[in-house]
């Protein structure tokens, strides 16, 4: 069975997680008028339940 | 050949696979409306149509059929004697698939399915130029959506100009553009 040779350094590990980033979600404002609330695209409003016109889940 | 299923399979073995399609099922037809994850709402989605192809034909043979998948017979005879006939004038597209906010726990991917409850178009069309009562209803409808349109284009124009005014006009706009948007939702 394959094993590492060398104990990984803690410079090393330090530089791979240093690569581990997050990124900022795309927000964009609820259609509802009366909401407006930042939200992701092409998902259900999480504040007031709508899409597109419509109802499709319970207000938060 | 027969073409393979689209997506990924569900649970651990094809019994449990059925089995949980056959539930989601008939969950959707029972309430219209479920919320589960996108990859068994998007699995989910051929599974129910073809019942309900089935539920349009509607002779003992799609019955017995559909008896095999929803063992429950109210569920059958609710898809049978009111869901089957509704989407009479739709050819396909019985159900829709809206995304929602991931799941707290696993964060998986979420989604509303339902039966989709408008009618189409062109049914609602043909419905008018039948009866005189319809036509009026649906003349009616097409002048408050006319209204709609008209008081939604100042309330923009105010949002627009606002930034170029004094910090206070600029409030005051808003609370008076918001207050039309409100009494606007309220004649709808």
């Amino acid at each position: 069975m394959a094993v590492p040779k060398r104990k990984m350094s803690r410079s090393n590990t330090r530089s791979r997680r240093a690569q581990w980033k997050t990124t900022a979600p795309t927000l964009v404002a609820c259609s509802n008028r009366t909401c407006r609330q930042p939200k992701l695209p092409h998902v259900v409003c999480p504040e007031c339940g709508t899409y597109d016109g419509r109802q499709v889940a319970r207000p938060a | 050949m027969p073409t393979p299923t689209k997506g990924r399979r569900l649970g651990g073995s094809p019994a449990h696979e059925r089995l949980m399609m056959a539930n989601l099922a008939t969950s959707l037809f029972t309430h219209g409306r479920i919320k589960t994850t996108q990859a068994k709402a998007k699995r989910l989605r051929p599974f129910a149509e073809r019942l309900i192809s089935k539920a349009k034909r509607g002779d003992l043979h799609n019955r017995r059929e559909v008896l095999r998948v929803i063992r429950d017979k109210d569920v059958l005879h609710k898809l049978f004697a009111e869901i089957g006939p509704f989407f009479g004038d739709r050819d396909g597209g019985y159900t829709r698939i809206i995304k929602a906010m991931p799941r707290k726990g696993d964060n998986a991917p979420m989604a509303v399915i339902e039966l989709v409850n408008e009618k189409t178009v062109t049914a609602e069309a043909e419905a008018a130029r039948k009866t005189t009562f319809a036509d009026s209803t649906a003349s009616e409808a097409e002048e408050t959506k006319a209204e709609d349109t008209t008081t939604e284009a100042p309330a923009e124009e105010t949002k627009a100009e606002a930034p170029a005014e004094d910090t206070a006009a600029e409030a005051d706009e808003a609370k008076a553009s918001e207050a039309e948007d409100k009494s606007d939702e309220k004649k709808d």
